[in-house]
């Protein structure tokens, strides 16, 4: 081969690398080294004037290979192949040095950094001369989406890409979809009546033609890979034929056990063994539960729902149906769990009556709740007074660090509430700030403050019920020290709310394994980029929205929906994909067949083949991991793009400098 | 010695190690960006190589690391069940220790090839082992495996260029 | 089983029933006490809260003779002193400033310390090395029917929480029910503070708080509350009457170091345990159990 012109293109990113690095300095060694032509600086490369110079350099001044040194890849090495590409220069002849994230963002002595910046520079620099065209792998996309979750966010993303056309599979572990939202009551701050805003969009997807609805239903497997995404789903027994099933709900009421605590209404009512969550179910049919009802735990039982079905829907020897679908993008939008009050001990939740939970608050005054909208104590009467504890294991090393975003908005609705129920009773809301960020939060905020609620600013220290005077005999007391005023105050009320903040789902870490995709240190799924890309993950093709990402409000949540349905329509409406063409190519004529790499690839993407006597590789299921690559002890598998010699490459530039 | 490394020497009588750091790109890589997006700082003696998973990384790279100069080798992939490849990570796993014992054989002090587990959200863990790494293989002082100070990148006709032009049909 | 010594300077004084109490504990349990020479004041909250960096250094003083003495464990009974003393271990072995400090002052009486003898709380000796077991084994007399309400204090667990959790400790419930008490172990005002010193520089807030306290296990149904420390005893026993002066209570709690009380389930005469001390009478407690 000919002599290689390497470029090379050192950016300055602003200050963000040239405030470190000594640009002119790394410019200057970069033209001294082997096979180096040109060695330019610019201020930001990514611009079109900096990509702009590849391109002239590739066109007038013959070079063959190049390098910039900026950002990381993961920022921009499509956009600089891109260019290349643009230039006439096959975009794998293209590499990045990551001077920024790995250098001068981290580096606190400048020449340290500056010669930080050159090894990086020189290992890219040696690796070039030993980089070969690729061309881009083309892999068919299939069309269909899957939204795993159907709370508002599913609900809504599944909609939006359900109106383009598209065929979406709405996955739903709960009997209905609907989520949380369906158990609140108001929604801040238009008090809109959370029913009566979600039912119509639920009622929509249970109704959309595009919309296959798969609830009672969870993910199992996960495989493949952008625009190929086979999925396992299964298809919970519901034990009722929901074909013949019309949702009349008689089977609930002739069913013998009558005492399961039911999980819509947070325990505070009971249902039976044969329910449907809540009237407004979509879809409407009932459901079973296999660990409570009498026949399918084994015992005798007189099966008086049976009796009671007209249609003869319920089918006591269902199965669960295993499903494989294949879709080209998935959208993950599982939501989140109320964070448990109970480890925080000194709130007394689960050891004083009266102690609720903001959940089971919301169902407390929900009029098809179950006292019937009527807030009132354990006892059955209304409290008259209620104090409402902020920041309950949020904001705190203990137990979660991250606020919320949404809990003094609802706190302040709950307070809104409780005075429309109630007007005599005393309201308190101990706060640490209040943080009404949103849309007419303020202003909501505001009204508030005109309603006579007592906002005391400090986070509550204890809930006892240790009485120190007459008037607190009786009553739950909560000690809190009111910083504005200076002092510290015991509260004798006769109802505590905790506002919890939203954790992540237990089985959140479960589920991102599953899907091949992370989450961040807080336990929620991790995005791309925190600012540019809050609803795609790192694996290309699958996207999150909603509070599994992080609290948020139901407007943002909307929102997000709507931009992963962007995303996973940008990606399926298209007939093909791009993938990377960094997978492994095994020589025949190397290979001895001893079968050791076969059996090590992940993806399956080995298979022996008999007549050659050796092991080849299914191209478009490879992902190149490099893992048979390592493993070959006659270095007979090369991966293209990550060659040993083009390792070796690398390790030797980093180490001359 | 280069001018570089000699004036290093000059500057402070600190031995400076020479670190190799190989990555996967999906969650070491991006926790380095991380640690990087957050402006954390810690010792800049290492650099990073990338593959796209820690189960490429082969005896034979750091073996060559090591020849090369380098005093220490870190290899961080995902979280056992994190890995993008799904189990790539046990495969390094599985390989490390037989490795080592291989190393130590050679006569080379166990705390100069190590193995961690970085998570793309663990920018504050990747500073971290680092600046720990870095500490530790100052202690342990400079390997001096380098044989050759002259290193030809491939020129046309080398042994290396010829494998490449070869090894693998476009 | 040996164990050094560190009893603290109320030991010597107000406290003294609590140091009696305790050697005649461990005696009844074959538990050899071994003093620390020539120790001194470990300064506890008053020091420390005024100056830091001399209090860890005559903190260290004591567990600087510990190491000469050839030990790498010392038992301390006093909340205050554990507090203080395990603090000084923490910090100095997370800011090498201090360690040097410290090591520095050390150095100018002919001393040095390594920062690693371990700072033992008697209640996690007995729970966690003797063991309930042991205990129990040795319980001549049964605390049956007596509602003991186990007063841990603030600095019993916090900041550290190394032998019990730092919220809601169980290590002294445990001790008591394994010796057939009916403990509260609902006792939620266990932790919350009496006071301490404060009861000479701040009588009112003191008494506050011991106000509360003794409500509490008045509310609770306590027949007695027992303290690890000679600061909360004092304060919640030896105060009982001026709290109930101060707010018109008739308080009559009996309050004892849980030592006084193991002491007495494990078969010593409460001659031996320096009950005769007591400013609130003990006499119903004393009463309720087995002779």
């Amino acid at each position: 081969m000919a002599e290689e012109k390497i470029g090379v293109y050192i950016c300055h990113c602003g200050t963000n690398i040239a405030g470190t690095v000594d640009v002119e300095e790394v410019t200057r060694w970069a033209a001294e080294q082997p096979n180096v032509a040109i060695a330019r600086e610019y201020k930001y490369m990514c611009s079109d004037p900096g990509q702009d110079l590849i391109k002239q350099d590739i066109k007038e001044n013959g070079i063959t290979r190049a390098v910039v040194a900026a950002c990381s890849p993961t920022m921009h090495e499509p956009t600089f192949r891109k260019a290349a590409g643009d230039g006439g220069l096959n975009p794998y002849l293209l590499q990045m040095a990551n001077i920024r994230e790995h250098c001068s963002w981290v580096t606190i002595d400048h020449d340290a950094a500056t010669e930080k910046a050159k090894r990086i520079l020189g290992a890219q620099i040696h690796r070039l001369p030993l980089n070969v065209p690729l061309q881009p792998i083309e892999v068919p996309v299939n069309p269909n989406v899957m939204v795993v979750g159907g709370g508002i966010a599913g609900i809504e993303a599944a909609l939006k890409l359900a109106a383009t056309g598209k065929k979406v599979y709405l996955v739903e572990r709960d009997p209905s979809i609907g989520g949380h939202m369906a158990m609140f009551d108001k929604t801040f701050p238009t008090l809109d009546c959370a029913a009566c805003i979600l039912t119509p969009k639920m009622s929509a997807a249970g109704k959309e033609p595009n919309i296959e609805m798969l609830a009672y239903s969870e993910v199992t497997q996960v495989d493949g890979y952008v625009g190929n995404f086979k999925v396992k789903v299964k298809k919970k027994a519901r034990f009722i034929d929901t074909d013949k099933c019309t949702g009349c709900a008689l089977c609930t009421e002739a069913c013998v056990v009558r005492k399961v605590p039911s999980e819509f209404d947070m325990g505070l009512s009971k249902r039976a063994a044969a329910y449907i969550p809540f009237p407004q179910a979509v879809p409407l049919r009932a459901t079973i539960d296999p660990t409570r009802c009498l026949t399918l735990t084994g015992k005798k039982c007189k099966q008086p729902c049976v009796a009671a079905c007209g249609p003869e829907a319920i089918d006591f020897e269902q199965k669960d149906e295993e499903l494989e679908l294949e879709v080209g993008a998935i959208i993950m939008a599982t939501g989140f769990q109320l964070w448990d009050p109970t480890p925080e001990t000194r709130y007394s939740y689960g050891k004083l009556d009266n102690v609720i939970s903001s959940l089971e608050f919301e169902r407390i005054s929900n009029a098809s709740g179950p006292t019937g909208g009527h807030i009132v104590c354990k006892n059955g009467e209304a409290p008259k007074s209620v104090a409402i504890l902020h920041c309950v294991g949020s904001r705190d090393d203990n137990h979660q660090e991250f606020c919320s975003r949404v809990c003094c908005m609802y706190s302040l609705k709950f307070a809104h509430l409780i005075k429309e129920h109630l007007p005599e009773t005393e309201v308190y809301e101990c706060y640490i700030d209040m943080r009404t960020y949103g849309k007419g939060y303020e202003e909501f905020y505001k009204r508030l403050m005109n309603e006579s609620v007592h906002f005391i600013r400090g986070r509550a220290a204890e809930v006892s019920a240790v009485a120190l005077s007459p008037e607190e005999q009786g009553e739950l007391v909560v000690k809190v020290e009111d910083t504005l005023l200076g002092i510290t105050r015991r509260l004798p009320v006769d109802m505590v709310i905790l506002s919890s903040g939203l954790a992540p789902r237990a089985d959140a870490k479960a589920t991102s394994q599953i899907f091949g995709f992370g989450c961040s240190s807080n336990g929620f799924f991790l995005e791309r980029h925190p600012k540019l890309e809050p609803v795609s993950t790192v694996t290309d093709g699958i996207f999150i929205a909603g509070c599994c990402q992080y609290p948020k409000d139901i407007p943002d949540t909307v929102a997000q929906a709507g931009a992963a349905a962007a995303g996973a329509l940008a990606l399926v409406d298209n007939a093909t994909v791009k993938v990377e063409p960094t997978i492994s190519y095994i020589d025949p004529e190397k290979c001895s067949g001893c079968h050791i790499c076969v059996g090590l690839c992940p993806h399956a993407a080995i298979q022996y083949n008999a007549e050659k006597d050796a092991a080849e590789v299914i191209e478009a299921a490879c992902k190149g991991c490099g893992v048979c690559v390592a493993a070959c002890g006659s270095g007979v598998p090369q991966q293209r793009g990550y060659l040993d010699e083009q390792i070796f490459a690398e390790i030797e530039g980093a180490l001359v400098v | 010695m280069t001018a570089a490394s000699e004036k290093e020497s000059r500057v402070s009588d600190q031995f400076e190690p020479r670190l190799i750091g190989f990555l996967c790109r999906w969650c070491s890589y991006n926790g380095a960006d991380l640690a990087g997006t957050s402006r954390m700082k810690y010792p800049p003696n290492l650099v990073p190589i990338k593959t796209n998973c820690s189960g490429r990384v082969d005896p034979t790279h750091i073996m060559k690391a090591l020849a090369e100069g380098a005093d220490g080798v870190l290899i961080a992939g995902c979280h056992p069940g994190d890995c993008h490849y799904i189990n790539g990570n046990y495969r390094t796993a599985g390989r490390f220790p037989l490795m080592h014992k291989l190393l130590e054989q050679l006569g080379l002090e166990p705390g100069r090839v190590r193995l961690e587990w970085v998570s793309a959200a663990e920018g504050d863990k990747f500073a971290r082992v680092v600046t720990e790494f870095t500490e530790e293989i100052r202690a342990l002082g400079p390997l001096g495996w380098r044989t050759q100070t002259d290193v030809d990148p491939a020129k046309p006709g080398t042994a290396a260029s010829d494998r490449v032009e070869e090894a693998v049909p476009a | 089983m040996k164990y050094l010594y560190f009893p603290g300077c109320s030991a010597e004084a107000t406290g003294k029933a609590y140091d009696i109490s305790t050697r005649a504990m461990m005696e009844k349990l074959g538990v050899e006490l071994v003093e620390l020479d020539d120790w001194n004041c470990c300064g506890a909250t008053s020091y420390f809260s005024v100056r830091e960096l001399d209090s860890f250094a005559i903190a260290a003083r004591n567990l600087a003779i510990a190491q000469e003495m050839g030990d790498d464990e010392v038992c301390v009974i006093c909340n205050a002193c554990y507090t203080t003393l395990a603090k000084t271990n923490r910090y100095m072995a997370e800011d090498p400033r201090i360690f040097e400090a410290v090591n520095g002052a050390l150095g100018a009486v002919g001393r040095s310390y390594d920062g690693k003898v371990k700072v033992r709380h008697i209640v996690d000796i007995l729970v966690n090395d003797i063991g309930l077991e042991a205990v129990t084994e040795r319980v001549s007399r049964r605390l049956t029917g007596l509602r003991v309400a186990p007063y841990y204090g603030c600095q019993f667990s916090r900041p550290m929480g190394s032998f019990d959790d730092v919220q809601l400790p169980t290590t002294m419930d445990r001790l008591f029910e394994a010796m057939g008490a009916d403990v509260i172990t609902d006792f939620d005002a266990k932790t919350d503070c009496c006071g301490g010193m404060m009861m000479l520089t701040r009588e009112d807030a003191a008494l506050r708080l011991c106000h509360e306290l003794l409500t509490a296990a008045r509310q609770y149904k306590a027949d007695v509350l027992v303290a690890a420390c000679p600061l909360c005893e004092m304060n919640l026993e030896g105060y009982q009457p001026r709290v109930n002066k101060t707010y018109g209570t008739d308080f009559n709690i009996p309050v004892m170091y849980f030592t006084q009380l193991a002491g007495l389930a494990l078969g010593a005469d409460p001659k031996q345990l320096a009950m005769e001390k007591q400013v609130v009478s003990c006499d119903p407690v004393l009463a309720a159990i087995p002779a």
